[in-house]
């Protein structure tokens, strides 16, 4: 009985670790896409985000100088994405896959110096042994929720998303809304990037965000851009990753790590039907708004 | 987007990425001659060169036609281990039964098959349940890579392999000739080749090609007139999978002689391709050079690896950055007087690629 709760307990609570850096990257990348910036870069800033966090931390040894690190490092590249995808109105599928390369590239040469070394400073556990980033995530599902959906800032936000032209007619600056989101969304996604390298894997491993970018893109489709839905989708999602390790003697390894990819596949599949009404896509996203054209 | 600006965009890309190497603490100008001495200047560099170029040519085609159809499928990686995967189960359960003179093409058979079926299952998830193509095909190369690895670690494990996780090897009648001297697999180039011919006439010529060119134009007009694009979509899935899988099955049957680790079967040839298509104008013909000049970058990428000491993902990093050099590019292109419209230019204003 004991040994049960006690299964459940480290069950639930490496969920949630596995969830926060998922519930972080799909909140930023849910505010870019409502401007109508879709950034396939997620997994590029990610990584950008844990080796920045990472060495940071390292040469500090303070977590926290690593998460903010990490948070510059993603929004950094973010701005890359802004300047080609808002700016000069490029591709920003292909900008995307651009800045994916960027990013594990950069993630790599930078984190050569520190492969295999383990991080010596951690977070200070605050409420129920957590660390303080996994609450830092579920305040700001609740912000965001509210400023997306209560506030002008989020009307002006969702507005240049849906109908650019429009906005603009009413004096939003679109541009400039859709680049301020997209460095918003780049900081999440190095925040969680720098979650994994500062608190879920503590060490330095080439390509440990291993496709969590790419799921983030998933569950943002999956969420339908709103982010209680995401947070759910994140808390789904860490417990599938971390089911990998309770079936690991049943089940090879390899079909194991099939999971959490082709729970992003079910998952869109699931909320295929439902891609419009409530749940629609922003209607403007990944179209460049030029002004003075219709 | 004109040559001139391709290569302008392309020379600013080599020395922004070569620069980055720079920061990133190597020597820039020594970084950037000997990816290019390493890759072209000598006999066994240029032999290199064209067998690295091989699969990106081959998937690089059929990523230009699906972008062409504003088809955005970013798993060529996983389509290319498909077919490999698929060429392998030929090669080994039909090596006593066929005469040796149809392997060859039995083997490429195969792998367009599996990389097809592979493309078609991210097409179909598409159009029937609405899953967005660059996830799905994306999620489905994870997934393609964790089936290799079950495969040559469990059931597919060779007996003659000394316990390493590979198959066992082929055949000689399933193995390709190799140009003496280099690991160039000539079956595949000639392949390769005719795919692009054949590909850029298909796009010109054929009423297919129109209805690509036409729903890569102006989506919305070319449902009016009647084409179809759930069907289209499922064709350029079909087709630029198979090709990937083709790749696949070259690696196969002319590199490795069975299959082995995902990493070694293809070291990132379907995301490379993306940039081949790219650096193409999505031009099937011109792929050919481009394929050539990025198989370049990759040998070049393996010798600055060993002599200057730079990890695997320096290539990476540079290829984002050529990529984005050509993003750049088109837009000073785009903004000089042109005759016809840019296929690559930004999505138009009712063709936007998003979660459709």
């Amino acid at each position: 009985m004991n040994a049960s709760f006690g299964l459940g307990a480290e069950t639930l609570s490496r969920s949630l670790a596995a969830a926060t850096p998922l519930l972080l990257g799909t909140l930023g990348e849910i505010t870019a896409e409502r401007s109508g910036v879709l950034n396939l870069g997620v997994e590029g800033m990610m990584a950008a985000g844990a080796v920045a966090g990472f060495s940071a931390a390292h040469a500090t040894g303070s977590p926290w100088i690593g998460l903010a690190a990490a948070i510059g490092a993603g929004a950094a590249l973010a701005l890359v994405h802004a300047f080609f995808s808002v700016t000069l109105k490029a591709n920003q599928i292909v900008c995307g896959i651009a800045l994916t390369m960027l990013g594990l590239g950069i993630s790599g040469v930078w984190g050569r110096a520190f492969v295999g070394t383990p991080l010596a400073c951690r977070f200070q556990a605050v409420l129920w042994s957590r660390d303080p980033v996994f609450y830092l995530a579920v305040v700001l599902t609740a912000a965001l929720s509210w400023l997306l959906f209560r506030t002008r800032w989020g009307v002006a936000v969702r507005s240049v998303g849906e109908n650019p032209l429009a906005a603009d007619a009413a004096g939003l600056p679109v541009d400039r809304i859709r680049i301020l989101c997209t460095a918003f969304g780049g900081a999440m996604a190095g925040m969680a990037g720098g979650y994994l390298s500062l608190v879920y894997i503590p060490s330095w491993i080439e390509g440990m965000t291993a496709g969590r970018g790419w799921i983030v893109i998933g569950l943002t489709i999956f969420a339908g851009w709103k982010p209680w839905k995401a947070f759910a989708g994140a808390l789904l999602f860490g417990g599938i990753d971390v089911s990998q390790y309770l079936f690991q003697d049943h089940c090879s390894p390899n079909f194991l790590k099939m999971l959490p990819y082709a729970a992003t596949l079910l998952a869109l599949l699931a909320s295929g039907r439902s891609l419009h009404g409530a749940s629609a896509p922003p209607a403007a996203l990944a179209v460049p708004y030029r002004k003075g054209e219709r | 987007m004109t040559a001139r600006s391709t290569l302008g965009a392309l020379a600013v890309g080599l020395l922004l990425g070569s620069f980055s190497l720079g920061v990133m603490g190597a020597d820039p100008l020594q970084a950037l001659s000997s990816i290019f001495l390493g890759s072209f200047a000598s006999a066994y560099g240029f032999g290199e060169t064209v067998t690295k170029a091989i699969p990106l040519m081959l998937a690089g085609t059929g990523l230009a036609l699906a972008f062409r159809g504003r088809l955005w499928n970013i798993g060529a990686e996983g389509q290319l281990l498909a077919g490999a995967v698929a060429a392998t189960g030929a090669a080994l359960s039909l090596k006593d039964l066929l005469p040796g003179f149809l392997m060859v093409p039995a083997l490429f058979a195969a792998g367009a098959a599996g990389g097809a079926a592979w493309g078609l299952l991210a097409g179909w998830l598409k159009t029937r349940f609405q899953v967005n193509e660059v996830i799905g095909s994306l999620m489905l190369n994870y997934i393609a890579a964790e089936a290799v690895q079950y495969l040559i670690y469990g059931p597919w494990k060779g007996a003659t392999q000394f316990g390493f996780p590979y198959t066992d090897n082929f055949c000689a009648a399933a193995t390709l000739p190799v140009i003496a001297g280099t690991r160039v697999h000539a079956p595949t180039l000639a392949v390769a080749l005719a795919a692009a011919g054949g590909a850029f006439w298909a796009l010109r010529r054929m009423r297919f090609g129109f209805e690509v060119r036409a729903l890569g134009g102006n989506p919305e007009a070319a449902r009016y007139a009647g084409i179809d694009p759930a069907r289209t979509a499922l064709i350029l899935m079909a087709l630029s999978g198979g090709l990937a899988g083709l790749a696949g099955a070259g690696e196969a049957a002319g590199i490795h002689h069975h299959l082995t680790y995902p990493w070694a079967v293809s070291s990132g040839y379907g995301y490379s391709a993306i940039i081949v298509a790219w650096v193409a104008g999505l031009n099937p013909l011109l792929v050919v050079p481009s394929a050539l000049f990025l198989g370049g970058i990759l040998v070049g990428g393996d010798a600055i690896q060993t002599s200057m000491g730079l990890p695997a993902s320096a290539i990476s990093l540079f290829n984002g950055i050529l990529l984005l050099s050509l993003m750049g590019g088109e837009f000073f292109a785009r903004r000089r007087p042109q005759r016809s419209p840019s296929p690559l230019a930004g999505e138009g204003r009712d063709g936007g690629p998003g979660h459709k």
